[in-house]
């Protein structure tokens, strides 16, 4: 089998954003993903980094991380984002399509949702006070890489 | 996040431009606010051409513009790449800011 990993630790800041979806992006490339997936793949991890930094920490501080991990397995994909803020009391409520916690701030309550097509599979587990991970797959197919000119 | 516009008789084009997330979303709200208001035209299009990236922080602001703006203007979308514009689909927003 080939394998692959990859773990990153970042501040849970927006600054970070563009450069957490790079990285993830990056690693997939030994999988020859077309254009098309690596835009999903970094979408969604877009989407459950701004998720961090949004809801999870409620305060701003130095302290606050986002641990990436990157998995790759022959062709699949694995990626895990893990926060250590709030956590989530209704999973279910929250993974509906417009559900937004932050009404006033222009928030679509699209995220999860976004994650979900995007990826071929999306887990959530969280804990109040501890945490949230968000665990999301990609099989990327053989095959499907464009020729680069 | 550069914003390049035009007009034509009876359009206002805006022109998006960078990577549209969280980072820069209060950033572009403003330039948006800033420019629509300006603007004497009824009919306001984002064109999506220089987008590279946009998740759903992008939708909010689209969403919150037509909010904003919507008694006295009309909002439409042109020029989104494919993942841009699944990300458009996704959310249903072409119902009410149709594609030209
Ligand atoms: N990492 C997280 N920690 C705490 N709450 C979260 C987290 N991710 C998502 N949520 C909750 O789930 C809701 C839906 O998330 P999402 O679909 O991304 O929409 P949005 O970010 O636009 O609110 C959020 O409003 C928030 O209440
Ligand atoms: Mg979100």
């Amino acid at each position: 089998m080939n394998k692959n990993l990859m773990s990153l630790t970042i501040l849970a800041d927006t600054k970070n954003q563009a450069f957490a979806r790079s990285v993830v992006a990056a690693f997939c490339t030994e999988l020859n993903p077309t254009i098309t997936e690596l835009n999903d793949i970094k979408t969604a991890v877009s989407e459950a980094v701004t998720n961090c930094i949004v809801h999870a920490y409620e305060n701003k501080n130095q302290d606050n991380k986002i641990v990436i991990e990157g998995i790759i397995e022959d062709q699949i994909i694995t990626v895990k984002i893990s926060d250590f803020g709030k956590g989530i009391s209704n999973i279910e409520q929250a993974m509906q399509p417009f559900f937004t916690t932050k009404d006033g701030e222009e928030r679509s309550g699209m995220g999860f949702t976004v994650m979900k097509t995007f990826m071929d599979s999306l887990e959530v587990y969280s804990e109040l006070n501890k945490g949230t991970q968000i665990v999301m797959k990609k099989s990327i197919a053989i095959g499907d890489e464009v020729v680069n000119a | 996040m550069l914003l390049k516009n035009k007009e034509t008789e009876d359009k206002f084009f805006i022109s998006l431009k960078g990577e549209i997330d969280q980072h820069s979303c209060q950033k572009l709200r403003d330039h948006l606010d800033n420019v629509i208001s300006k603007s004497n035209k009824t009919k306001i299009v984002f064109d999506f051409s220089d987008v590279g990236f946009m998740d759903s922080t992008g939708i909010g602001i689209i969403l919150g513009r037509y909010k904003k703006f919507k008694n006295t203007k009309e909002f439409y979308i042109e020029n989104a790449n494919p993942t841009v514009d699944k990300i458009l689909k996704l959310s249903g927003i072409y119902t009410i800011i149709p594609q030209i």
